[in-house]
């Protein structure tokens, strides 16, 4: 998450006393591999388990039911809309908070005081609850008794929740608030690993702004690009209390993406199979992009000094 | 005196007019009350006279004198007035029975639903669990999580006999009892702000006709017709209830929930779609009403603020209402009426629904010691004198026998009264759908209702959906 210095990272090859130290390495992983276990894998393939399962989340008695669980989730009429809201809350807010928290990233990487300032200032959304957030946007956009009405200001008196386009709208606009923040942190790191070394050759040589920004700082900011953006895509995979306390999934199914199917089937209508199903389906689609987006950075990372990792 | 015999009176139409009608016996037994049932409280409620007047300690004694140290936990719903109330009852038997304690944790409406059904999955319920009785009763019960009360009740003949009959239909499965009937009887009402229609010069409505006219009427003065929190879904799918109830009569509905097959695509069910795409399409509901959730009550205060005119809610809306609407309810400005007829429907006019009691259950996970207090805190605490006399004064029915006479000394007399009379009097009581159905089946109920009023899929879509799901 954080960048890491280059000489932290490729010392540890390049040490002689190999054994003892790795092992010494391997032990400390120890803490992180339990709670990783304990927390990560024993639930997926409790999860695992469960999709080929019948339960209703309230007996203790758990049937096996084969595929029953897959079959009614995968015919599940609602699934290609639901798959397709997943991917536009995805696809709509990595490009909403990519090129803004980039830019702001960039700004903030200035050392003048008054940035360093205004850091502190855009840093505050990201220490709001999702709850807390979804709540009094919701309140702001109360069509009757909100912001518009409120100050009299008819542009601002919309469904803004109650209609499909305006509500997607309204949530890429909410988790874009709540999340450039710390997208805008990592950018930050990553500029400041950036060696000014470079940009003042670029100047010798007549670089401007723009150009030392489209030719030096977007490369090397590559590896930071991808980590921010696999964060972005996988992260918004699990949005669940935001839309569900902005909208529950409405108007209609509009706004349901598949965490919020699955809480639904689970815990309202007391299918812990199929819910179980769906899990299992976010866990593999996660892990796909998380793969792609590796990949598409190129399969050696070891090569970048500036990996965000 | 006078408004006592005020008071006995509609009993006793009900009494004339009960004898053998077929419709009665549908469903009695599960989610009804049915006019025989209420025949049962009529006749309790004149004996009950007297006994209202002596048995003012209320059922005494309750099994066993108590484990002493011993305690149990009770999670219940926020909001008021019922919050406030239900934490002056714990605080009362608390304060009584200082060896058993009664711990009490509150939860948001639509929380809780999920709240209850993780924890008795994952064993870490409360002793005693608050809910409505019906499909969702029916799924603990199935799951073996709640205690079997009928013994206990059979023991205790005088806890089971100070409450109305009719509220242990929703807390029976099977023919035994579950939960123990607390709290009250809420009916879904149609209320209305006065001064909008002072101010439109127009009349509450007499029938589906008369509110299709209103709405434009309404719309043209700036005022909105209908209040509705419709993101919560039950709130839209109480006028479906409605709906399905005056132009079939109750049978639609109960075809659905008896589970035959294409239930849904019933003519009048259909008729019943339409209508309700209707007056959304006419603009009957206030703009945005899908973005607004019943849980903020911001539905209620769209009526009371006067920029809704009318709002189909629960009765237990009157007490937010009263308390939250500054002169609203004081100042006389608040009409109610049951629902209207449709015109050309079969229903009856009388038929209401809604929830016929608030239901207790004990965690069939406790320990001994916890299930006694809970007992002795359903025979001792559970709806005493001084409950009543707090739901009462907040502008609620009690379901206990007798609580009719001292209705009438309250300051809202007037709306106890038409609430009594319009449980009393209603042929059928339906139990709210959602309440009535499994989880799984409402869950796929609530969804396509609020598809339903979003327009985005047509009566005949829903029918198909719907089909689907019956007997699940």
């Amino acid at each position: 998450m954080t960048t890491l210095a280059p000489p932290v990272v490729q010392r540890d090859p390049a040490t002689p006393t190999t054994g003892g130290r790795g092992g010494k390495v391997a032990w400390m992983a120890l803490p992180a591999l339990v709670m990783f276990i304990g927390f990560g894998v024993i639930p997926l393939v409790g999860v695992l388990v469960l999709s080929f399962t019948s339960w209703d989340g309230i007996s203790t008695e758990i049937r096996p039911a084969g595929f029953d669980s897959w079959r009614a989730v995968l015919t599940d009429p609602g699934l290609p809309n639901t798959l397709w809201v997943t991917f536009l809350v995805m696809a709509l807010s990595w490009a909403v908070q990519t090129p803004l928290s980039l830019l702001i990233g960039v700004f903030l990487a200035g050392h003048q005081r008054y940035r360093e300032f205004l850091a502190v200032l855009f840093f505050i959304p990201l220490l709001l609850s999702s709850a807390a957030i979804a709540i009094t946007y919701k309140a702001l956009l109360d069509p009757n008794f909100g912001l518009g009405a409120g100050l009299g200001i008819p542009f601002l008196v919309q469904d803004w929740l109650g209609r499909p386009g305006l509500a997607m709208g309204v949530i890429i606009f909410v988790v874009s608030w709540q999340y450039i923040p710390f997208h805008s942190l990592i950018y930050q790191g990553g500029v400041r690993q950036i060696p000014r070394s470079m940009y003042e050759a670029a100047e010798l040589d007549g670089a401007g702004r723009v150009r030392q920004f489209f030719s030096i700082t977007l490369p090397q900011l590559k590896y930071t690009i991808i980590t921010s953006s696999t964060l972005m895509v996988v992260g918004s995979l699990t949005f669940f209390d935001l839309i569900f306390v902005l909208t529950e999934g409405g108007p209609g199914d509009a706004t349901r993406v598949l965490a919020l199917s699955m809480y639904k089937l689970g815990f309202q209508a007391n299918l812990m199979g199929p819910a179980s199903g769906i899990a299992v389906i976010l866990v593999l689609v996660g892990l796909a992009l998380a793969l792609l987006l590796q990949r598409l950075g190129g399969r050696d990372q070891t090569e970048s000094q500036l990996e965000g990792g | 005196m006078n408004a006592l015999s005020q008071w006995t009176e509609p009993a006793q139409t009900t009494r004339r007019g009960s004898p053998a009608d077929p419709s009665t016996e549908v469903s009695v037994e599960r989610r009804t009350i049915s006019r025989r049932n209420f025949l049962n409280l009529a006749v309790g409620a004149g004996a009950g006279a007297a006994l209202a007047a002596c048995g003012s300690s209320g059922p005494s004694g309750g099994p066993g004198g108590g484990a002493a140290g011993g305690g149990a936990t009770y999670w219940f719903l926020t909001g008021q007035p019922g919050e406030a109330i239900r934490t002056n009852t714990v605080k009362r038997f608390n304060d009584a029975n200082s060896g058993t304690q009664i711990k009490a944790t509150t939860f948001q409406n639509d929380a809780y639903k999920t709240k209850i059904k993780s924890a008795l999955g994952a064993g870490q319920a409360p002793t005693i669990i608050w809910g409505w009785g019906g499909g969702g009763l029916k799924s603990y019960v199935e799951a073996g999580q709640v205690e079997d009360l009928t013994s206990w009740f059979g023991e205790n003949a005088a806890v089971k006999d100070r409450l109305f009959p009719s509220s242990f239909g929703a807390a029976t499965i099977d023919g035994k009892i579950y939960a123990m009937p607390a709290e009250t009887v809420q009916p879904i009402v149609l209320y209305y702000d006065k001064r909008a229609f002072d101010k439109v010069k127009v009349q509450p409505p007499q029938s589906w006709g008369d509110i299709m006219d209103l709405v434009p009427k309404f719309n043209a003065a700036g005022i909105a017709p209908f209040s509705l929190g419709g993101q919560s879904r039950w709130t839209n799918m109480m006028w479906l209830e409605f709906l399905f109830d005056r132009i079939g009569g109750s049978e639609v509905f109960q075809a659905v929930f008896d589970g035959e097959k294409d239930a849904w695509s019933n003519p009048k069910a259909i008729d019943a779609l339409t209508k309700m795409q209707e007056l959304i399409k006419a603009n009957g509901f206030i703009k945005g009403f899908s973005s607004i959730t019943a849980d903020s009550n911001a539905d209620q205060a769209l009526l009371y603020t006067g920029k809704a005119a009318m709002m189909l809610h629960g009765a237990w809306t009157y007490g937010g209402m009263k308390a939250d609407g500054g002169d609203f309810v004081s100042g006389g400005n608040l009409g109610y009426m049951n629902f209207p007829p449709v015109d050309g429907g079969t229903g009856d006019v009388s038929d209401t629904v809604g929830n016929p009691g608030q239901y207790l259950s004990i965690s069939s996970k406790a320990t001994a010691e916890e299930k006694e207090v809970a007992k002795k805190f359903f025979s001792t605490a559970v709806l005493d004198d001084a409950e009543v006399t707090e739901w009462i004064n907040s502008g609620a029915v009690p379901i206990v026998k007798g609580s009719e006479s001292k209705l009438a000394g309250s300051a809202d007399a007037d709306f106890l009264k038409f609430i009594y009379d319009t449980s009393a009097n209603a042929k059928v009581f339906a139990q709210s759908w959602d309440q009535a159905l499994s989880p799984t089946a409402a869950e796929k109920l609530l969804d396509n209702i609020a598809k339903l009023f979003q327009l985005s899929i047509t009566p005949q879509q829903y029918a198909t959906n719907m089909n689907q799901v019956i007997g699940q």
